[in-house]
């Protein structure tokens, strides 16, 4: 039993990686912007495949990753100057672009890579499996945790500590101000969307190896992204980084205990989260 | 001077309509029968979202999934344990308005942009029954086998065109009732929400009850029309109720423009006559939604039927139903 609960864990929290840099990207969009940004997902997948491509192609899982995270940061930045910069702080014509946007990267993403799922190649060091406390478990699972705290920590640092962190939570905060007191706050948004969209593709990377990427797998996680600002709350980094254990943790559990009702065990948290503190657990109104 | 033209191009409209969707049916072939009773089923469905969306200025991201609660309800019952047509009717409906009660709870204290994360989310959790719960829904491959129901009247309706009769009297019915709900003193007050929620609470509204009631009630309308969409189809599947589909409800409301009821059943005759039109050439549905939904933001946001409006006033009023958020 104790062997079950560490495995789940475990699986767990390497679940939680992924949908952390999902997540704080969709959350900091969301919190200096107020776009609700439904290509999130689509960044996801379409950063697996890119990945994907350039791995079979260089053999290199890292140059794979790079590749994915500066192209679809590029192409965030580019949906972000292009169109959603023509309709400043109208949260449901930007919503809808991006979702025009969703939907146009779903099916491109069907015409060039089909309909068959595949898995990204684990790079070779990282297989096989080691041992703690006398549970076998995969070592990649274990380095994209690694990989995910190290981004946070990187996420952390950049927020808090330097002057560009600063005034990205001044935008976050109040934008108007921000933009008041001379803080360019287009520039600072539009880098903070790339960087988003950047995030989410990296992630989908890591995560290739572990489910690999298939045609849904976009709104699959984009649903469970929005579940995670949900209950972290909205603009918030260590929200989204407690919400996406928290999601990861039970819909784990939920797979593993009772495989035929998964997705609605989210449920739970998510409205438990919603009745008792609406802006979610670390969320500022 | 050219505001005398409107009630003209209403009576009109009215007109065709009558002449397209009551007299001439019989004329059609059988392809454009079944397309036409699709279009019936959808424009109640976009309808009933209209309410929401046009009217109380709440946009729903998790409408298909009421629409395919009702369907799979009609579908398990039919195909195990032989229902008939009232019992499937009242239960499909009864099922989406109780998910949508306790929906409701979560949602109607939201507002804006949140409102939609969130019912994106319970939306996709419905999804997510539908499609993991193997042995209730048959998973990925759905359920099928659904037969035409038997009323006990002399005609039948696995003919297609007694079963489209018989959705055309469901939509006027389901129209006339969503008229007059958004026509009462209750709908004017989810339009006074929709302009200012602060200002409406002032006045001593409730407008949680009154956003809490709009989200069931749309719930309530578009179950029923999930209900005819198992019988129609034949077959449930978890697509009926993923984002997707939400989303071209979606679009069928904004296409149309959201607030005036008659856009947004165009919009669904529009989107479903492309849909359809569109597979016979080309694989590339989605490419092409997601393209419209791109250029009507960008150039027709207020929806056709406001860009008909302003345009035939000549741009002198702006349409009424603006800043939907």
């Amino acid at each position: 039993m104790s062997q079950f609960i560490l495995v789940q864990t475990l699986n767990g929290l390497s679940f939680a990686a992924l949908l952390f840099l999902l997540a704080s990207g969709l959350s900091l969009i969301y919190g200096v912007m107020k776009i609700v940004n439904i290509a999130h997902g689509s960044y996801f997948m379409l950063g697996a495949y890119i990945g994907l491509s350039v791995i079979l192609w260089t053999k290199n899982f890292f140059l794979g990753a790079i590749a994915a995270g500066l192209s679809i940061g590029f192409l965030g930045l580019i949906m972000e100057r292009g169109f959603l910069r023509k309709f400043p702080l109208q949260a449901l014509p930007q919503m809808m672009i991006t979702l025009g946007f969703a939907l146009v990267f779903r099916d491109l993403a069907f015409l060039i890579w089909g309909g068959d799922p595949y898995s990204l190649p684990c790079p070779e060091f990282l297989k096989g499996s080691t041992k703690i406390f006398d549970v076998v478990f995969p070592i990649y699972r274990l380095f994209v945790i690694g990989m995910a705290a190290l981004v946070a920590l990187c996420l952390w640092l950049f927020n808090e500590k330097t002057l560009v962190g600063a005034k990205l939570r001044a935008s976050v905060d109040d934008h108007e101000m921000a933009g008041g007191v001379g803080l360019n706050v287009p520039l600072i948004s539009g880098c903070m969307f790339g960087l988003g969209a950047a995030l989410a593709a990296f992630g989908g990377v890591m995560g290739g190896p572990i489910f690999g990427v298939y045609p849904g797998l976009d709104f699959e996680l984009l649903a469970l992204g929005f579940v995670v600002v949900i209950v972290g709350g909205r603009g918030s980094l260590k929200g989204s980084a407690v919400g996406a254990i928290l999601v990861g943790l039970v819909d784990n559990f939920g797979k593993a205990l009772f495989p035929e009702l998964s997705y609605f065990t989210l449920f739970a948290p998510m409205a438990i989260v919603v009745a008792v503190k609406p802006t979610g657990l670390f969320g500022r109104e | 001077m050219k505001k005398s033209y409107v009630p003209i191009i209403k009576i009109f409209g009215l007109c065709m309509a009558f002449v397209v969707l009551v007299l001439l049916p019989p004329f059609y072939s059988s392809y454009w029968i079944t397309l036409v009773t699709q279009m019936l089923i959808y424009a109640v469905l976009a309808g009933s979202l209209d309410i929401l969306m046009g009217f109380t200025g709440l946009s729903s991201f998790g409408h298909a999934g009421f629409f395919g609660a009702s369907a799979y309800v009609v579908a398990i019952l039919t195909t195990r344990y032989q229902m008939g047509f009232f019992t499937c009717f009242v239960s499909g409906v009864a099922l989406a308005t109780g998910i949508s009660l306790i929906f409701g709870l979560l949602v109607a204290h939201a507002t804006g942009v949140y409102f939609l994360i969130i019912t994106l989310a319970l939306g996709m959790v419905l999804w997510g029954l539908a499609f993991r719960w193997v042995s209730m829904t048959g998973g990925d491959n759905g359920i099928a086998g659904i037969i035409r129901p038997d009323l006990g009247l002399p005609i039948s309706l696995k003919d297609p065109l007694t079963f489209y009769y018989f959705t055309l009297v469901f939509f006027i019915i389901c129209l006339a009732l969503i008229i007059i709900f958004v026509r009462s003193p209750f709908g004017h007050s989810l339009k006074g929400i929709r302009e200012s929620e602060s200002r409406m609470k002032v006045l001593g509204y409730h407008t949680w009850l009154h956003k809490y009631i709009s989200y069931v009630i749309a719930a309530f309308f578009g179950g029923a029309a999930g209900v005819f969409w198992a019988y129609y189809n034949g077959f449930v599947s978890p697509y009926d109720m993923e984002l997707t589909a939400s989303i071209e409800i979606i679009l069928m409301v904004i296409l149309g423009g959201p607030g005036t009821l008659i856009g947004p059943v165009l919009g669904a005759g529009i989107i479903i006559f492309l849909k359809n039109f569109i597979s016979a050439y080309t694989h590339r549905w989605l490419l092409i939604v997601g393209t419209i939904y791109i250029l009507t933001i960008l150039y027709a946001p207020q929806g056709l039927i406001n860009l008909i409006n302003d345009w035939l006033k000549g741009g002198e009023e702006k349409a009424e139903t603006e800043g939907v958020t």
